[in-house]
């Protein structure tokens, strides 16, 4: 008996003690987790605001153009936020982060700024209110060399034009 | 805007190249064992010093043009110039006549030996060389252009022994375009511009309102491509450095971007970007006809013709990541060319037409390496945090790219700055620029 005990405060302890750090490691990865989901970037630091609840951007993943889910919800707002404003035309800047050649980064921003703009369209934007550049590597937000910075540069930005 | 002064030079005596010497230099192999070479001051006059002083505020132009040939053999790696407190003849003697035990005795195995002399507005350099271990002259030549000209004598006097000893022309008479830059990452200043191949005499061409990228020369030198976001539209420009003259080239409903000259230089070929695609187009300058080259719903950008213009090597992701093809210069034949582990980008066609440069992403590395055509014998040269876009110097033999480093959080530590490395991976060493600068273009020798 007494040995089962001390052996359960032993297992409890030993239980306990794995909680605690189990938390620690989880708080520490929930920080980066919050911001990023893959290489994506997630958080709202450098995002601007078109109109109340209307979101300027959306964030890709390393050398890809695809919309995420959240990208996709955001691009919705954009739109019904447009139809809304049927004066407003925009401009869809592409970006790219640093860790790429130059001239495959303006390729890609402009793949990327022209996925956001076909979805814009996909909803209903007259493809002539809709522009969009390239700026490749050339514009970053986040000056910083870590996969964070680069996951906010990795984005499309609409821009109103007029 | 530049002018370019044509140097006319005379030549006096006649080579004589033809005999046989003792020293020779291979350049085919990393040379750990430079050429120990005796560049004597180029002997002035006093009536030549006092015109120098009025001409060019310099007193002694002919020790400044031996200090520029001696950079020069210094930076090739090639050769090793002796300190001049060694020197045990005088300038005007040795041209005359080297006292060849003397400077074997410092164990000098080539003597540059010269004369400089400046009347009328005109300056006259004469220079020979001579093989030390022969007791011989190897070569004599001289030069007469206008003063202000004097650096490029220099650079004319290193490439004829850079020649006369590697059997191999030069590339010390050329010069870099590249981007200046300035200012914090996020809000850059980016402006042409063009310099000596040592650094010196920098001239901005444009003044920084818009952003500039990727400067390419044209097969004289005389005419740069680049891209210009002028009015927010980026767009293929097309600049001529001697009239200052600009004129777009690529102003096709889109972006034009990634242009370089054919080797003939009768046309541009870049990439244009529509609706998400970008493709490869050629521009004939005379008759501004546009053809298409390739039709891929990837990306293909950075093209780079072969020097006889039947091949023409780019960078596309149709395999699902960025790889390096080769094609015939009428976009049939496509062929993957990169089977490495990584990325592989930015492909440039040497000038001696059997190797093709590029930047290799693995591992969260980069590289510039080379490969043959068909992409068998992948070398590379130098790995780094981040480096791109190898230039080829004129003979082949050097490639010049630019290098960025890390930087912290907030942004600090970063610079960007422009290196070359020998094609034998050796001689790595950051090339002198005023501000931080990239995308550099190597121009064609200007005195041929």
């Amino acid at each position: 008996m007494n040995f089962s005990k001390s052996f359960r405060n032993t297992f409890l302890v030993i239980l306990l003690s794995l909680i605690v750090s189990a938390c620690a490691t989880k708080k520490t990865t929930t920080k980066v987790e919050g911001q990023m989901q893959g290489d994506v970037y997630t958080g709202t630091d450098t995002v601007k605001y078109l109109a109340d609840g209307v979101p300027d951007r959306v964030f890709f993943a390393t050398n890809e153009s695809i919309l995420t889910t959240k990208s996709r919800d955001t691009l919705r707002k954009q739109a019904n936020w447009l139809r809304a404003n049927s004066s407003i035309n925009v401009v869809v800047e592409g970006h790219a982060d640093e860790r790429g050649t130059r001239e495959y980064n303006l390729a890609l921003g402009e793949r990327r700024a022209n996925a956001a703009k076909d979805y814009l369209i996909t909803y209903g934007i007259s493809a002539d209110r809709i522009s969009v550049i390239s700026y490749g590597k050339e514009r970053p937000v986040d000056s910083g060399s870590n996969p964070l910075s680069w996951s906010k540069n990795r984005r499309s930005v609409t821009v109103k034009a007029n | 805007m530049i002018r370019i002064i044509n140097l006319f030079f005379i030549i006096f005596f006649l080579l004589s190249a033809k005999a046989y010497s003792l020293i020779e230099i291979d350049i085919t192999r990393g040379n750990l064992d430079p050429l120990p070479i005796a560049v004597s001051p180029l002997f002035q006059d006093d009536n030549s010093k006092r015109n120098s002083i009025n001409e060019l505020k310099i007193e002694n132009v002919g020790s400044e043009i031996s200090l520029v040939v001696e950079n020069n053999l210094k930076i090739s790696g090639l050769f090793n110039p002796l300190s001049k407190e060694a020197f045990l003849q005088k300038p005007d003697i040795a041209h005359l006549k080297p006292r060849f035990e003397d400077w074997a005795l410092i164990k000098a195995q080539a003597l540059i030996t010269g004369k400089v002399t400046i009347e009328d507005k005109k300056l006259k350099v004469e220079f020979r060389l001579w093989d030390i271990l022969a007791g011989r002259e190897m070569m004599a030549l001289a030069f007469t252009t206008v003063p202000s000209n004097w650096r490029r004598v220099g650079h004319i006097i290193s490439d004829k022994v850079y020649e006369r000893l590697t059997g191999e022309k030069g590339y010390f008479d050329t010069r870099i375009i590249y981007v200046s830059e300035e200012g914090p990452k996020t809000a850059r200043v980016k402006k042409l511009a063009i310099m000596d191949q040592d650094g010196f005499n920098t001239k901005y061409l444009t003044l920084g309102n818009e952003l500039v990228l990727t400067p390419r020369f044209n097969p004289t030198s005389q005419m740069v491509t680049y891209l210009s976001y002028f009015k927010n539209l980026p767009r293929v420009y097309l600049l001529d450095i001697e009239t200052g003259t600009q004129e777009v080239v690529g102003d096709f409903p889109g972006m034009t971007f990634a242009p370089r000259f054919s080797p003939d230089g009768k046309k541009i070929i870049m990439s244009f970007a529509k609706d998400g695609n970008s493709d490869i187009y050629t521009m004939d300058l005379e008759n501004r006809i546009v053809e298409r080259i390739t039709n891929h719903p990837s990306i293909d950008t950075s093209p780079s013709y072969s020097p006889d213009n039947r091949f023409i090597t780019f960078n596309s992701d149709r395999s699902g990541f960025q790889q390096i093809y080769v094609m015939k210069s009428d976009g049939s034949n496509v062929k993957r060319i990169s089977f490495g582990k990584g990325l592989y980008g930015t492909p440039v066609w040497s000038p001696r037409g059997d190797l093709i440069a590029f930047t290799k992403l693995h591992k969260g590395k980069f590289y510039i390496g080379v490969m043959r055509t068909d992409g068998s014998g992948e070398r590379l040269l130098t790995e780094n945090y981040y480096q791109e876009a190898p230039s080829w110097s004129p003979n082949g033999r050097v490639l010049i790219f630019y290098r960025e480093t890390k930087s912290n959080d907030k942004g600090e530590g970063f610079s960007a700055k422009l290196w070359s490395i020998d094609l034998t991976g050796y001689n790595e060493r950051q090339v002198q620029t005023e501000t931080d600068a990239s995308d550099p273009s190597w121009s064609s020798l200007l005195s041929n």
